[in-house]
């Protein structure tokens, strides 16, 4: 199933502004000799060749079909992939995670929530997107995360190619939290957390068609805002199934309770965030056609959600039929995104484990979560028709420590530079003899 | 109502419980007490809280035709390791004797190394599930508490325990205060074994280790609450004032028992080691001159996310880098952490450990060993398999002060062995059997020999293969 954006106009807008802004730089490019990996869970192409003209790909298969033109590399059988799409992540909403001054992520002492918009405040020159696109991560969803409030706001689909404009679908999600977290910001129980999503989504619906400032009361509590007005007009794209909801809840009950919002709300067009003990009701979760972003290696009850925890889970869900991401945001750091899907595949050969084929693994950090993010067919896989998102990586994708040699962000060869390169082409030796390391750069 | 009153009687069976039980056991108590006598407690320095530890029993096991890294940087192809008797009896190349009589497991494509070693958990003092009644981590409310000891926190039941196990082959790990003291407390170093205590987990004969923290977090946690220190300087002045009253104490003939000062005496005559948190490159050079000022010496530097730029200083002074492989950004002091940290440390002859901080990535140490080696060789530094596994096998046991015990395959050394049903540096392997002591702890080909914490019981995913 193939989801593309059904925003408003202003939003199709600047998703083809995010494309003509790229043919500029985009060079017409053929890789030949690739060990092809074309992202939608089908096998590696030995020999295959990748099209791409005009910022976009026009061929991905074996090399006897490929259409002539456009200058040639050679990948000389390395794999060339598509661009690793990661999700979810808060990647050019801070710099330094611990120093409030450079964080945007989280805004709890604002009045607002879920009319907070990410994309306004992302920075795409932030050293966490230049790192991560030399891992290979080419677009990512990128959100808030909850403050004063269950909701975190609404987040974007960015590119990390570092150019002004990284914004590809602001407003993409609106994300809830529910269980734990959910719990203590409203309050203090699941309880709370279900009325305030159920009148928070009433509100919206009340100003469906409504124009202007919007008419509803503020749900607060004391000085604390739970949902301000505006909060309420921005949930009016979730109530009418224009803007996805991206629910967080891991305990199955949790889950559960969140498949059955769309018996009160239908127009929902719900994904799981976290659903760490998904595999407990995988039947029920692929039965109601909602897609997830698993958390890859969680095995521990980290918390009293979080009881079944284990590694299988997303082989488990896979089994059952779900539509599965791996979420970026349940590890270190979002580059750690290969090495998870590597451990889902690791899974195979254990007895008792449920786990990923290659195939499906690389699908789950690339096609996979490009469709949940309504990029399908656009991104996370090479096909004729897709955004210009080109990997070639030193090894294979899946192993440790391999990394690229070259990244194409929508047909531009990305220069793959950053803090941390400069860092270690300075500390290549510590010879100080002539002068002190701050001359060599 | 019902609730409400079950919760009263609770409390109050509570409240007689904490208050009534010294008087019960006096009344128990067939000794009559005698007002002539007098009263002491076990002399400072004897053994207190001893390890109870007992190697499960084992079987007599070689493990044929496998790669096998011994952990101090040797690699044997189609090797034997022969344990018995809780001991490795002998490791070497294909014809390596083996007595007739005993269990042999085929190790074709499999490998064998050292039970892994973390130097960094805080298993059991910041346990799964995390909540706050659990939280024994941090003694957080004065900046210097040598006199705690992690070994009072930790809770056997963590189910971490048997992730790192399972999952890592982790077979002994050093359980560290947290960070926010400058001095946290001693650490304890504990065999991966499941027990009903605390002594039952502890590794025989390993020495302490006091855990001292440098730089962000001393700094905030006391400077938010107006209390000294709240800058570095002040994180040197309250260390330096602190050793010299130690010092005054161990001169001191008559001084009255002090927890506290007993480790830090204990450091000064170099039976506890130092473990120093530690992120920035300056600040480790001045906690060096610091340790040379007052007469100690720092074991490693953990988290040392800019060793690498020092790694010739480091060298210099034999100090320990314990590292994560990928780490950086999430605070000030890690925002110039680089992928090529351990390959930069190895190339300047500098003692590098990889270390994991935390629950998930102690299941993986050899897989962030792996990461670090592959950045370093992409720049030209060319490290070997075994040396890498030297890194989370012997080099720790090294810096942990029990390299003589564990740490690598060599005759005569405790039988903490992992077999990896493939290279231990793949993404795609795992442990298929953990042995500690030559007893099998761990098998993924029997679901049996899974341990399955106490809190885990009956609830959802028991014995699972997580």
């Amino acid at each position: 199933m193939k989801r593309l954006p059904t925003f408003g106009a202003a939003n199709t807008l600047a998703l083809a502004l995010g494309l003509a802004a790229s043919p500029a730089l985009a060079q017409d490019v053929t890789i030949t000799n690739a060990k092809l990996v074309i992202g939608d869970g089908s096998a590696p192409i030995e020999g295959g060749t990748v099209v791409v003209k005009a910022g976009q790909i026009v061929y991905a298969g074996p090399a006897a079909g490929a259409p002539a033109g456009g200058a040639t590399l050679d990948a000389k059988g390395a794999y060339v992939t598509p661009g690793i799409f990661a999700t979810i992540t808060t990647l050019g909403l801070a710099d330094v995670g611990a120093v409030s001054q450079s964080n945007d992520a989280s805004a709890d002492k604002a009045p607002f929530s879920a009319s907070l918009d990410a994309s306004r405040a992302i920075n795409p020159t932030s050293q966490h997107i230049l790192v991560h696109k030399a891992a290979g991560i080419t677009r990512a969803a990128t959100t808030m995360q909850p403050g004063g409030s269950i909701f975190a706001g609404q987040g974007a689909i960015i590119d990390l190619d570092g150019d002004p404009n990284p914004i590809v679908q602001p407003r993409a999600f609106q994300m809830v939290v529910l269980g734990e977290a959910g719990a203590a910001a409203s309050g203090g129980s699941r309880a709370a957390a279900h009325v305030l999503l159920r009148a928070s989504l009433r509100e919206a619906q009340a100003l469906v068609g409504k124009t202007g400032i919007p008419e509803t009361t503020a749900i607060d509590k004391g000085d604390e805002v739970y949902l301000s007005r505006f909060d309420a007009e921005a949930l009016v794209p979730v109530v009418t199934g224009k803007q996805k909801l991206y629910v967080a809840a891991d305990r199955m009950a949790d889950i559960r309770a969140t498949l059955a919002l769309k018996q009160e709300f239908p127009k929902l067009d719900l994904v799981l965030v976290g659903a760490t003990e998904g595999w407990l009701v995988a039947n029920d979760i692929a039965a109601a056609g909602v897609p997830v972003i698993a958390n890859g290696l969680v095995d521990l009850p980290e918390s009293f959600e979080q009881l079944g925890a284990t590694q299988s889970n997303i082989g488990r869900m896979q089994r059952a039929g779900v539509k599965v991401a791996i979420n970026a945001a349940a590890d270190q750091n979002a580059r750690r995104l290969p090495q998870v899907a590597g451990n889902l595949v690791a899974l195979t050969r254990l007895p008792g484990a449920a786990g990923l084929t290659w195939d499906q693994a690389f699908a789950a950090i690339s096609s996979v979560p490009a469709d949940i993010s309504g990029m399908g067919g656009k991104a996370g896989v090479l096909k004729a028709g897709a955004l210009g998102d080109v990997v070639i990586w030193d090894g294979d994708p899946l192993e440790l420590g391999t990394v690229p040699t070259r990244v194409f962000i929508g047909g531009v060869q990305q220069d793959l530079t950053n803090h941390q390169t400069r860092l270690r082409d300075r500390y290549m030796d510590l010879d100080e003899s002539d002068r002190p390391k701050a001359y060599d750069w | 109502m019902g609730a409400l009153a079950t919760l009263a009687s609770a409390l109050a069976l509570a409240a007689c419980a904490t208050t009534g039980g010294s008087g019960d056991a006096a009344s128990a108590s067939a000794k009559p007490a005698k007002s002539d006598e007098t009263f002491a407690a076990t002399p400072a320095g004897e053994p207190v809280y001893a390890s109870t530890y007992k190697p499960y029993p084992g079987v007599a096991t070689a493990i044929r035709g496998a790669t096998v890294y011994d952990g101090r940087g040797g690699r044997i192809e189609g090797g034997v390791v022969f344990m018995s008797g809780g001991a490795i009896v002998a490791v070497g190349g294909p014809d390596t004797p083996i007595p007739a009589d005993i269990n042999v497991l085929d190790g074709t494509g499999k490998f064998v190394t050292p039970g892994i070693i973390d130097i960094h958990s805080h298993l059991g003092d910041y346990p799964s599930p995390g909540v706050e009644a659990n939280s024994d981590g941090n003694e957080a409310t004065a900046p210097t508490t040598p006199e705690v000891w992690a070994e009072h926190s930790v809770w056997p039941q963590d189910p971490g325990f048997s992730r790192a196990l399972a999952n890592g082959g982790i077979t002994s790990l050093q359980i560290l205060p947290g960070s926010a003291n400058l001095m946290g407390g001693r650490s304890v170093t504990l065999k991966n074994v499941p027990a009903r205590t605390t002594q039952g987990m502890k590794f025989p004969g390993a020495p302490y280790s006091m855990k001292m923290a440098c730089g962000e977090n001393p700094k905030r946690v006391y400077g938010s609450r107006g209390r000294m220190p709240s800058t570095r300087m002040g994180n040197l002045a309250v260390n330096r004032e602190t050793w010299l009253s130690a010092i005054d104490y161990a001169n001191d003939p008559k001084a009255k028992r002090d927890l506290g000062k007993e480790t830090l005496v204990g450091v000064l005559k170099g039976e506890i080691l130092i473990q120093n948190h530690c992120y920035r490159a300056d600040e480790m050079a001045l906690v060096l001159d610091m340790a040379k000022e007052m007469g100690y010496k720092v074991a490693a530097f953990h988290h040392a996310v800019e060793a690498y730029k020092i790694g010739d200083l480091l060298k210099e002074n034999d100090v320990c880098s314990a590292i994560w492989a990928d780490w950086y950004g999430f605070k000030m002091e890690s925002y110039d952490g680089i992928r090529e940290n351990a390959a930069f440390l190895q190339r300047e002859g500098a003692c590098v450990v990889i270390h994991s901080d935390d629950q998930n990535d102690i299941q993986r140490l050899n897989q962030e060993a792996r990461k670090a080696q592959k950045a370093g060789l992409r720049v030209g530094i060319n490290i070997s398999d075994a040396t890498v596994i030297q890194w989370i096998t012997y080099n720790a046991a090294k810096a942990m002060g029990i390299a003589d015990k564990t740490g690598s395959l060599e005759k005569g050394k405790m039988a903490d062995v992992v077999l990896w049903n493939g290279d231990p540096l793949s993404v795609y392997s795992r442990p298929e059997k953990v042995w500690i002591d030559g007893a099998l702890m761990f098998d993924a080909m029997n679901p049996k020999t899974r341990p399955v914490s106490d809190f885990e019981l009956g609830q959802p995913g028991e014995g699972d293969v997580k």
